[in-house]
């Protein structure tokens, strides 16, 4: 069962994240946006799957909702029209698909080099929100301040550099 | 067959695939931060799946932090990109060459 | 205060003086003046009384200065017979210049600077005269060649005076050199540089040095060569008239041009029998060539200067003769009379208003009598008139040169000192007897009192310093530098009230021959200089000799020869060198660099496209490359 679900929500996480990327029938950002809502989802999923549903939760609730309003508040701002259909310049896929060689390359090459983890071992924090609060509330209490104060800081930011006139 | 870490390696490494072409690819200025977005989210899983085949939380407190700052992130590049775009007319990559020499 | 801080005084107040003078008191002239002549007579005392209560003895105060591997050097001071009798002479003439000057710049706008230029002169002087080894005496040698360039550049905005400031610094750093050159000589052979460890380490090992002895002997005195104004670095010392004729006094009398003598007999030890006579050579030739242009010129200063020249050709020449004590013994009373020589003519062309030309002056025995005959008492003493001082201090280089048996210098030395009457009674008659030739010698004036006292001491000096005794100190010196067997014991002293009488009459006694050589010459010169000059309106002299006049009168075309030669040679060699520098170094070596260097730059400047994803690729391909090498290859 798991396993079915498993290459479910990673078949679709990467097919509309390749959607995000490049979709062959709009290149509205909009679109995109709403993509990358749906892959944040399934990828969400995939986080379920992994015991982690503290984390599902969140990446639901921060991405999909918070962040994705984000975007599109944002582009619905700046009214893009739909962007013009320029080429993609051949010389950046050649880039880009350089790139991505590379690193996949890298990649798969040094997970060829490990071994392979046979058993998956009992699911140990099962609904691991309180491990993973009083984790964060112990171990990991002055990142986490620190992290709370970049929200404020990053929060100044924003209003300052949204102001009309930038001094 | 069971499903291994390997899987969720995979997945992770074609998603930044993804993202990195994407960022690479892309002209428009909001779709390449998305791409980035994506990027960061491989990041994520790849990061989860570890902490749940080491039996281990540390991983997962990571991510956390990681969507924080992501989201702290997102709203002053957005915040950038708004700026920039009322200067310049444009949310084009190509429009935005003033660093060039 | 203990008597070993004196002599440390003696050198430092000038230059302490100097330095007051420079950054505090350069708007208040008097001031000025007070401390840069306190500081020179304060001097003069205090050597008496190192000399009253330390003697004659040899001895060195030294302290550590650098000890950089095995060169160890002291700033030291040697106070022996001869460095005691030459700081007296400084001081005491360098006094009298001083205070002669007060009189004669009080006109000056730049009179404080000049003062302290004039103490700063002396403190190199003086620091020459007590050194105690070669680096130190060198690094005062330098200092003396500065200062001689402010002192003579004093009037700067007159280009001659600046040429003339150039010329002899740049003169005087060829024989430096070559000083440099033997003092490094000498320390690559000896490991050495004290002049007494050297003297030691040749007693215990006369050949030393081996081969190279005489090489090392002529470097070193090439320095002098530059200094003494010997042929044929004697170009500079002529156009260094152009300094203000206190200058000239100090430079010719008793510092700079005595230098290179002293050097010479500091270091006599070093000097091989070849070098020795190469040295004597030089001098004799010097002394003549010298005297020959002198007989030619009409400018007061001049004349004067190429009688200096003349007169250090007799010094250099008694060196080489292995006789340091005559060389000495005429360096003194050279002081005395050719300080008094240069301040007497200061004041006639003070008194004239800057007139230098001898035909423009006459009859001047009237209107300025204490000149008149302080000049008189000089040139007697100048042309060795017993019983003046010059006469014994010639008269002992003429006998050196009969007790070296080297006739034919003899020779030159006889005629010289017949050229030598020739030109100063010439002078004298042309330009301070007959009749006065223009407005400015009929209303001559006698200078004032600071400037005429000097020249009354100096005359009394010149007079009386002949019997003084002060060969008797420097002998002190020689029979210490010289080997035993060479040095004669001087004939035996007399003793109470006839001991000056004997000391007058000793010269006739010691070496008949060469006093009444010596008495003939000054007889000769003076019967021509009276018949050619004692009535002349112009110079009759042209007119009989033609050519070789006015090649005398052109100094016998040394600047034009060197014009056409070194000058050329070097003004050639520095195109060479500037085409190199501009086509080669700079066109090609550095325009390689260069043109390289903005190729590079224009090439790399395309990598900065601004697009935002070609930065993105090349990270990311250098994020795969740091990853190849940290997950493994």
């Amino acid at each position: 069962m798991e396993e079915i679900l498993f290459y479910i929500f990673a078949f679709l996480t990467l097919i509309f994240g390749a959607l995000v990327v490049a979709n062959p029938f709009s290149r509205n950002p909009v679109t995109s946006a709403m993509f990358l809502v749906l892959t944040i989802i399934s990828m969400a999923g995939l986080f379920v799957l992994l015991h982690a549903f503290f984390l599902a939760a969140v990446q639901v609730l921060v991405y999909a909702g918070a962040v994705m309003v984000l975007f599109l508040f944002v582009i619905m701002l700046l009214d893009l029209k739909e962007e013009e259909r320029r080429k993609v310049k051949k010389l950046s896929l050649v880039a880009g698909l350089i790139s991505i060689g590379a690193i996949v390359g890298i990649f798969v090459k040094s997970l060829l080099a490990t071994q392979p983890v046979k058993d998956l071992p009992a699911p140990m924090h099962d609904g691991a929100t309180i491990p993973l609060g009083k984790l964060l509330f112990t171990n990991y209490l002055l990142p986490f301040e620190i992290v709370s104060l970049l929200l404020l800081v990053a929060m100044v930011g924003v209003i300052l550099l949204s102001k009309k006139d930038l001094k | 067959m069971n499903v291994g870490l390997e899987h969720y390696l995979v997945v992770s490494a074609l998603l930044f695939a993804l993202g990195l072409l994407g960022v690479i690819t892309r002209r428009n200025l909001l779709v390449v931060y998305m791409s980035l977005e994506l990027m960061l989210n491989s990041a994520n899983l790849a990061l989860v799946s570890f902490s749940r085949f080491n039996d281990n939380l540390n991983g997962q407190v990571m991510v956390f932090f990681i969507i924080t700052v992501a989201a702290a992130e997102v709203a002053v590049g957005l915040a950038l990109i708004v700026a920039l775009y009322r200067k310049r007319q444009s949310a084009h990559v190509e429009d935005l060459t003033s660093m060039k020499l | 205060m203990k008597l070993e801080a004196l002599p440390w005084l003696v050198l430092f107040l000038p230059l302490l003086a100097a330095g007051i003078i420079t950054l505090f008191t350069l708007r208040n002239k008097t001031v000025s003046a007070t401390l840069s002549i306190g500081a020179i007579v304060t001097g003069f005392v205090l050597t008496l009384a190192v000399i009253k209560f330390g003697g004659w003895e040899a001895r060195e105060l030294s302290v550590n200065w650098l000890s950089i591997g095995g060169l160890n050097v002291d700033f030291g001071l040697k106070l022996d017979a001869l460095s005691l009798m030459m700081l007296l002479i400084v001081t005491g003439v360098g006094s009298a210049i001083h205070i002669y000057s007060y009189g004669y710049m009080r006109e000056d706008p730049g009179f404080s600077r000049f003062f302290a230029c004039m103490s700063l002169f002396t403190f190199s002087m003086l620091g020459i005269v007590l050194s105690n080894n070669f680096l130190q005496m060198f690094i005062f040698w330098e200092l003396v060649g500065v200062s001689s360039y402010l002192l003579i550049g004093f009037w700067f905005e007159k280009p001659s005076a600046a040429d003339a400031a150039k010329k002899a610094f740049i003169t005087n750093r060829l024989g430096d050199f070559g000083f440099m050159l033997g003092i490094l000589t000498i320390f690559a052979i000896v490991g050495s540089l004290n002049f007494g460890t050297i003297q030691e380490l040749l007693k215990v090992n006369p050949a030393l040095f081996g081969a190279s002895a005489t090489l090392a002997g002529l470097l070193i005195f090439c320095g002098a060569m530059g200094k003494s104004a010997q042929f044929p670095l004697h170009v500079w010392l002529p156009d260094a008239m152009e300094g203000p004729t206190p200058v000239s006094a100090l430079i010719h009398a008793a510092t700079m041009v005595a230098a290179g003598v002293y050097m010479l007999c500091r270091a006599f030890f070093i000097f091989s029998p070849d070098a020795l006579t190469a040295i004597a050579w030089i001098g004799g030739f010097t002394a003549l060539l010298a005297a020959l242009i002198a007989v030619q010129q009409n400018d007061i200063k001049r004349i004067l200067a190429y009688s200096t020249l003349s007169q250090l050709g007799y010094m250099v020449m008694a060196v080489g003769l292995t006789g340091p004590t005559p060389a000495m013994f005429h360096l003194t009373t050279h002081a005395f009379f050719k300080a008094l020589l240069f301040l007497g003519a200061g004041s006639v062309i003070h008194a004239m208003h800057h007139e230098q030309d001898i035909w423009k002056m006459g009859a001047l025995r009237k209107k300025m009598p204490v000149t008149f005959w302080t000049f008189l008492v000089g040139t007697l003493a100048l042309c060795g008139v017993p019983p003046f001082s010059g006469f014994y201090s010639k008269d002992a280089i003429l006998a050196q040169a009969l007790h070296a048996h080297n006739y034919p210098l003899f020779a030159v030395a006889v005629f010289v000192a017949v050229l030598t009457t020739f030109y100063m009674f010439r002078l004298f008659f042309v330009a301070l007897v007959g009749e006065p030739r223009t407005k400015e010698a009929e209303h001559a004036h006698e200078s004032p009192g600071v400037m005429i006292w000097p020249l009354r001491i100096l005359a009394l000096l010149s007079v009386i310093a002949g019997v003084m005794g002060i060969n008797k100190i420097f002998d002190l010196y020689s029979s210490r530098v010289l080997p035993p067997f060479t040095y004669e014991i001087p004939v035996g002293e007399f003793s109470g009230a006839v001991k000056y009488v004997g000391r007058l009459l000793e010269p006739f006694q010691h070496a008949p021959v060469a006093a009444f050589g010596g008495l003939i010459a000054v007889v000769i010169g003076f019967l021509a200089a009276k018949v050619l000059y004692g009535k002349a309106k112009t110079d009759p002299l042209p007119a009989k000799l033609g050519a070789l006049s006015r090649a005398m009168a052109n100094r016998f075309y040394f600047d034009e020869i060197y014009e056409a030669t070194v000058i050329r040679i070097h003004d050639t060699i520095a195109a060479i060198s500037d085409w190199i520098d501009r086509w080669i170094v700079e066109g090609f070596c550095i325009g390689l660099v260069r043109g390289g260097t903005d190729l590079t730059g224009r090439a790399l400047r395309l990598v900065q496209t601004g697009n935002l994803q070609t930065y993105a690729f090349l990270f990311v391909l250098g994020v795969a490359v740091v990853l190849w090498f940290v997950l493994g290859k």
